[in-house]
Parts: C-alpha cells; structure tokens; sequence
C-alpha cells in the first residue's frame, strides 16, 4: 500500500502541527505500549523503570519521534532513508518486526488524544499508510 | 474464559459511560471504512461508500455504527460471559455474512482510537491496557464459532 501524492501531502502537512508536541507524544506512546502490550517490555530489560512517565520511556519515546520526524522528511525513499536504522533493527536489537504495528497503534493513538481535531479519518488513514512503510523500509534489512 | 480484576470492571464501565452511542457509533464506523477501506466488501448495499465525503455523509453507515455499539453495549454487561453472549452474533459473521474476523481486531482499533480522540489524557494508559483488554475479549468471542 504505497504513498500517493495525496498520502505524502496529508502526512507532512499534519507533522507540521505535530512537530512541537513529538517528544511528548513519543513518550506517551511508548509508556502507552508497554503498559498495554507486556511482551515488548522484553526488549527493554535493561531499563531500571518501564512505567508510563519514567525518564528513560519519556527519552526513548522522544527519540523515537524525532526518527519518525526524519522518515517523514524522507517520505520519498524511505527504504534509502531508514536503511541504517534498519541495520540497526535487523542486525543490533532484533526486534521483531511484528512489533512496529504495535507501536504504530500507539503513536496513532496518541495524536489522535494531542490532537483531535486535526486527526480526521483521512488523516489517519495516510498516517497509517504512513507508518505502515516506515515498518517495511524497517524491516528491509532482516533477511 | 477471560478473569477480570474488581479495578477492571469498574475501568472497562466508567469509560463506556462516556460513550454516547449516537455520537461515536457514526464516527467509529466511518474511521473504519476510510482507513481500511476493504472493508467496505461487506457493505454492497450501502449505497455511495465511493469518497471520503460520502462516508461521512451516509445514513446507513451511521445506523450501522449505533447497531454495532448497541451491541458492545451487551459485552460491557456481560464481562463474565462473552463467549455465550456473541455464540449468535459470531454465527452469523461467519456463516451467514461471511466476515473475516481480522476485521473485528481493525475495528477493535477504531473504537480505542475513536475514543482516545474523545476522552484525549483522561484514557490513562491503564485505561487504555484495560479498555483494550475488554475489546480484545470481545473479538475472541466474535471469533469463537470460526471453525
């Protein structure tokens, strides 16, 4: 399912309004997922705290957005864009690839709580398509 | 079958209380059909499902959202039982209507999402764990009579 026109607009577009709230939303996404989906606290181990609103899911979780924020600047090769990062999943934290659609929902769900009104279905539905990508450019280079 | 704590039942009905089935029911149905849009295979008779515009528009996916949360509805007061309480409606999807039961997972997201976007930081991550623990449940009873 790959990005139209359209798709590549809507996503920047809404990143713009996005932007000054991603480290928070990253955050709360990640806090998010941990507590709601317990099997991926397994790649987090060696974190003292995984409770929402800990110092180090709040850091992860802004680091995290600021690679979204990235992808979304290279929204047109993303597989190019995201190709070290995706070494570094594959090869370094192997984590399982079925894991990016569960953090997407969280991320999804958090602009959707920070941002309301902005986030129509039509939004959502290229941030879907979106985020979707950014998983497969990902997971590229896994085998 | 499916335990629940006293703090989750309390957690799972405190949020439906704040569902307004005539308002989220329209806005949970429409989300699913923009944003997975191949499940519009089952809605033939729905008329223009074409655009976005149109989504938003149709009277028959609005009535079709308030059937579906009525029907949740039924799952909220019978936590203990969710397997007996869907045996029918799960019939029907399966035999009769012919659903892939993927799709009640995508829909199980549109609703926590829909209704993120309604109750924004008051759906606390443990309510998000919880809330998501009941819809969950509900899909695996919906699932039940695939087979």
């Amino acid at each position: 399912m790959s990005l139209s026109g359209k798709d590549k607009a809507v996503v920047k577009n809404f990143w713009g309004k996005v932007a000054p709230k991603a480290a928070e939303i990253g955050g709360e996404a990640l806090g998010r997922m941990l507590t709601s989906y317990p099997q991926t606290k397994t790649y987090f181990s060696h974190w003292a705290d995984l409770s929402p609103g800990s110092a180090q899911v709040k850091k992860h979780g802004a680091t995290i957005m600021a690679a979204v924020g990235d992808a979304v600047s290279k929204i047109d090769d993303l597989t190019g864009g995201l190709s070290t990062l995706s070494e570094l999943h594959a090869f370094k934290l192997r984590v399982d690839p079925a894991n990016f659609r569960i953090l997407a929902h969280n991320l999804i769900l958090c602009m959707a709580m920070f941002f309301p009104g902005d986030f129509t279905p039509e939004v959502h539905l290229s941030v879907d398509k979106f985020l979707q990508n950014v998983a497969l450019a990902l997971s590229e280079k896994y085998r | 079958m499916v335990k629940w704590t006293e703090l989750e039942r309390s957690t799972v009905k405190a949020i439906w209380e704040k569902v307004d089935i005539d308002e989220i029911g329209p806005q949970i149905w429409a989300r699913v059909l923009i944003v997975y849009p191949w499940t519009e295979r089952y809605f033939g008779s729905f008329g223009d499902l074409f655009t976005i515009t149109a989504i938003l528009k149709n009277d028959k996916v609005a009535a079709h959202g308030k059937v579906v949360l009525k029907a949740l509805d039924k799952a909220v007061n019978n936590m203990d039982n969710m397997k007996r309480t869907y045996a029918d409606l799960s019939q029907l999807h399966f035999q009769k209507l012919e659903v892939d039961p993927d799709s009640f997972r995508l829909l199980a997201d549109c609703i926590t999402i829909t209704i993120a976007c309604k109750l924004k930081s008051a759906l606390s991550p443990q309510s998000q764990a919880i809330w998501q623990k009941f819809l969950y449940a509900v899909v695996d009873a919906m699932s039940s009579q695939y087979r």
